[in-house]
């Protein structure tokens, strides 16, 4: 790519978005290079739509130019979806960020995909309702983002990822052209298009209209914090709560590590001597609410829980949710960078995992902190350390690898919320077959035949015949 | 158990043909397109069984030629259940997933895909190919299972699949009331169906028995526990797809087109039933006068199977077409461009 041929993509991008719309400075591409995931790469390019036809125009220019494209959003994503790689231009989604529609009676809104995940919760809620995918990172990242990585967060135990509540959406393709997938009405002839496209983490094309579902907000929620003097007891009440007929709406575990460094940061009212604590939220009708607090309550008891304490008000309810949410801040005061991993194990084999991770972060000398969604069994073993540190990095990678081989062997998978994107790619052989690779290839192509569409994310190298790929800066592959 | 042999053998069987029909139980058989018909459709059918089931995972997976009746029983035994509730249990999991009909609770449990982790199928090529993966939550790779989904059989052939169940729920009682549907969707707390026929309500109400009595009071009008409403029945049956909000403009248009007719309130799903093929035309007009559409699931050979054109007609047969060049799955079945 010369320096000529970039001068002539930026200047057709700006003649579609205005000058203000597309930007090549180095501040920008030094932005632009990463999301909040470690692989770096560099952009040609990066837009700024304002509108759905602004997104297909983009794209077209992309398209008469042969350039990849790379959709972001916040750039809140851990496995490098929103990097750019083939010098692409890169398309910024958060100028788009109105909430288009709310339709109260059939508890839906359009939104664009820039509204953030938490201001449609905002929006609606004096209607009574809730947008349900609750991600940490929920008051930066948005709803675009979360299409593209199917995210979940900690009340998708009961209430179901991103895709469960995606109704349709207006999708602009790499050729340029409109698709509308699913729609208002309960089920749409043919192919689930929809639900192809959701998790697809930007290599299918742009969503430039979302229609989410809208929950209604629970007449009763109780929040209980059990503590334990051993994290195989929170582990098996975990166990023990979902063999006892109970899904919480809720269900999240850390350990002694991140509850004493969160307790030390906000003051959540966590005991800082505790092994673990479990965090289990309950909703819905007051009768089976009561019925599940006094279930858990008798389970946690059983596998010696060392106190069982329900909230008492909305303020307490609050505060101890504050302590869970706030894990990522709280660990910037014990060491400079972190890493954090996505895995999902089978329920029943949380214990045996946990135990290996530990083992896995001792034999590397690394510190390891555990907060994560033991519902339904997605890990997310935290390593912290100082990357001024000589030879740690190779450590991190090492353990990374190691973790995710046991989740692996456990019956598990790659990822459980964050998506494959760069990050895991050269992982997929770990969990599927060069048969299964080559089905998700078509698909992946059926939608992008010319594989503009954010190119080498999710699918690793060698997934198709006769594939030449460059591996970007600083990816962790 | 699902041997691995009985998966090879439908891989060779598959590999062979030069038109292939998955075939479980018939009970969906006539669920939109015609299935191929001719001398050289070879029928394949999958394998049943168990092959894991852990109650404390809330997962089984199953052969595709389980009936919906066998696995209720499996799970059942341990105090749960996997929502697909298809309107004859006689029907297969393959069935049910190929045809992706969503069944009488979607207002609280959400659609039938929503229940899929993960799907062995047997491409055109003779090839087994996993789809998803078999934890409760799982974003590694492109979404395939979504994609079998309502398929129709023109993927491949559905062989093994993983499913999310959920504890039974304590108490599980129909009740009807002359109550204002769509009073009562506003008024309750996730009920789990509130059928409508134009004249009664009938709600579906699920948790503990306290809650279930504290909800039924709610209601605008006194309602009597009931048995489950008959869905409507007779030789020519078809379900309508319509934003929820407009049921009660379409009903009077059914009513005119003389169907029976039961519609799910707040899914947008209504349920239709004739004696006369000319009626189901008339319905299908009517949904389609409010912006819906109607698939055929019995009877009515007269009829086109959608009777609208596939959306994104262009893209969905790239799709079909990555997965079955040679167009020997299930020809037919899905809607025409």
């Amino acid at each position: 790519m010369t320096i000529d041929d970039t001068r002539a993509l930026l200047t057709d991008l700006q003649s579609v978005l205005g000058p203000d719309g597309a930007r090549a400075e180095p501040l920008e591409l030094a932005l632009y290079a990463r999301d909040a995931g470690v692989a770096r790469g560099r952009a040609a390019v990066v837009c700024f739509p304002r509108s759905g036809d602004d997104v297909a125009n983009a794209v077209r220019v992309a398209a008469r130019h042969d350039r990849p494209f790379v959709t972001r959003g916040s750039g809140t994503g851990l496995a490098g979806g929103a990097t750019p790689v083939d010098e692409p231009v890169v398309i910024v989604t958060t100028r788009l960020n109105r909430v288009l529609e709310v339709d109260p009676d059939e508890r839906l809104a359009w939104v664009e995909p820039g509204v953030l995940n938490l201001d449609l919760s905002r929006e609606v809620a004096h209607l009574g309702l809730h947008y349900a995918p609750d991600p940490s990172s929920q008051a930066a990242c948005t709803i675009g983002g979360n299409v593209a990585t199917n995210a979940g967060g900690p009340h998708c135990l009961a209430s179901g990822v991103t895709a469960t509540h995606v109704l349709a959406l207006d999708v602009v393709l790499a050729d340029g052209s409109i698709a509308h997938l699913g729609g208002l009405e309960p089920d749409q002839p043919g192919f689930d298009l929809r639900g192809c496209f959701v998790g697809s983490e930007g290599t299918m094309g742009i969503a430039t209209r979302i229609a989410v579902r809208l929950t209604p907000d629970p007449p009763v929620v109780r929040t209980l914090l059990l503590d334990f003097t051993s994290i195989e007891d929170a582990a098996a009440t975990v166990s023990g709560i979902i063999a006892a007929g109970i899904v919480p709406a809720a269900l999240e575990m850390m350990d002694a590590e991140i509850t004493r460094a969160v307790e030390d940061y906000v003051g959540a009212g966590y005991p800082r001597d505790a092994a673990a604590v479990l965090l289990v939220e309950v909703d819905g009708l007051a009768g089976g609410v009561a019925h599940q607090v006094d279930a858990i309550s008798r389970v946690g008891r059983e596998h010696g829980a060392r106190t069982v304490r329900v909230a008492a008000d909305e303020a307490e309810r609050a505060l101890l949710w504050k302590g869970r949410k706030s894990a990522f801040g709280a660990i910037a005061r014990i060491a400079p960078d972190y890493y954090l991993h996505d895995a999902v194990v089978p329920r029943t084999k949380l214990v045996d995992v946990l135990r290996q991770v530990y083992a896995i972060a001792a034999e590397q000398r690394l510190t390891m902190m555990n907060v994560f969604h033991a519902g339904d069994g997605n890990l997310h073993p935290l390593i912290v350390f100082d990357a001024r540190e000589p030879g740690v990095w190779e450590r991190v990678h090492r353990a990374g690898d190691e973790i995710l081989a046991a989740c692996v062997a456990a019956g598990g998978v790659l990822s459980g919320e964050h998506g494959i994107g760069l990050e895991k790619r050269e992982a997929m052989p770990l969990i599927f077959s060069a048969d299964d690779l080559d089905a998700q290839a078509r698909l992946r192509d059926a939608f992008d035949p010319s594989g503009r569409a954010n190119p080498q994310k999710i699918l690793p190298r060698g997934s198709r015949c006769g594939e030449l790929q460059r591996v970007p800066d600083g990816a962790w592959i | 158990m699902v041997a691995v042999t009985a998966i090879n053998d439908v891989c060779e069987q598959v590999a062979a043909a030069t038109t292939i029909a998955p075939v479980g139980a018939r009970t969906h058989w006539e669920v939109g397109g015609p299935p191929p018909s001719g001398a050289d459709v070879v029928h394949v059918t999958a394998p049943d069984g168990v092959v894991t089931y852990d109650p404390a995972d809330l997962t089984v997976t199953v052969g595709a030629g389980t009936t919906c009746a066998e696995l209720a029983d499996i799970l059942g035994a341990a105090g749960q259940e996997c929502a697909l509730d298809p309107r004859d249990p006689a029907a297969t999991i393959g069935g049910v997933l190929a045809t992706g009909l969503s069944g009488h609770r979607r207002l609280r449990l959400g659609p039938l895909r929503d229940r899929v982790l993960e799907v062995r199928f047997v491409s055109a090529d003779g090839r087994v190919v996993k789809a998803g993966g078999p934890t409760v939550k799982n974003v590694s790779g492109f979404d395939l299972p979504r994609l079998l989904g309502g398929s129709l059989g023109t993927i491949g052939v559905i062989v093994q699949v993983t499913l999310r169940c959920q504890p039974r729920p304590i108490t599980s009682e129909w009740f009807t009331t002359d109550a204002d549907p769509f009073a009562a969707r506003r008024s309750l707390y996730r009920p789990s169906c509130i059928a409508w026929d134009g004249s009664a309500t009938h709600v579906l109400l699920e948790g503990v028995a306290a809650d279930v009595d504290a909800e039924r009071a709610r209601l605008d009008a006194p309602a009597a526990r009931s048995a489950r409403p008959e869905w409507p029945g007779g030789p020519h049956r078809a379900r309508i797809s319509v934003r929820p909000s407009t049921l009660r403009a379409l009903a009077p248009d059914l009513d005119a087109a003389r169907v029976r007719w039961l519609a799910e309130v707040g899914v947008g799903t209504v349920h239709i039933a004739a004696d006369d093929e000319r009626a189901l035309a008339q319905a299908r007009a009517a949904a389609t006068g409010v912006g819906g559409w109607m698939l055929r699931e019995a009877g009515a050979p007269g009829l086109d199977g959608f009777g609208i054109a596939a959306p994104n007609a262009l893209l969905a047969e790239r799709v079909r077409a990555a997965f079955d060049p040679t167009g020997k799955c299930s020809p037919g079945r899905l809607p025409r461009p």
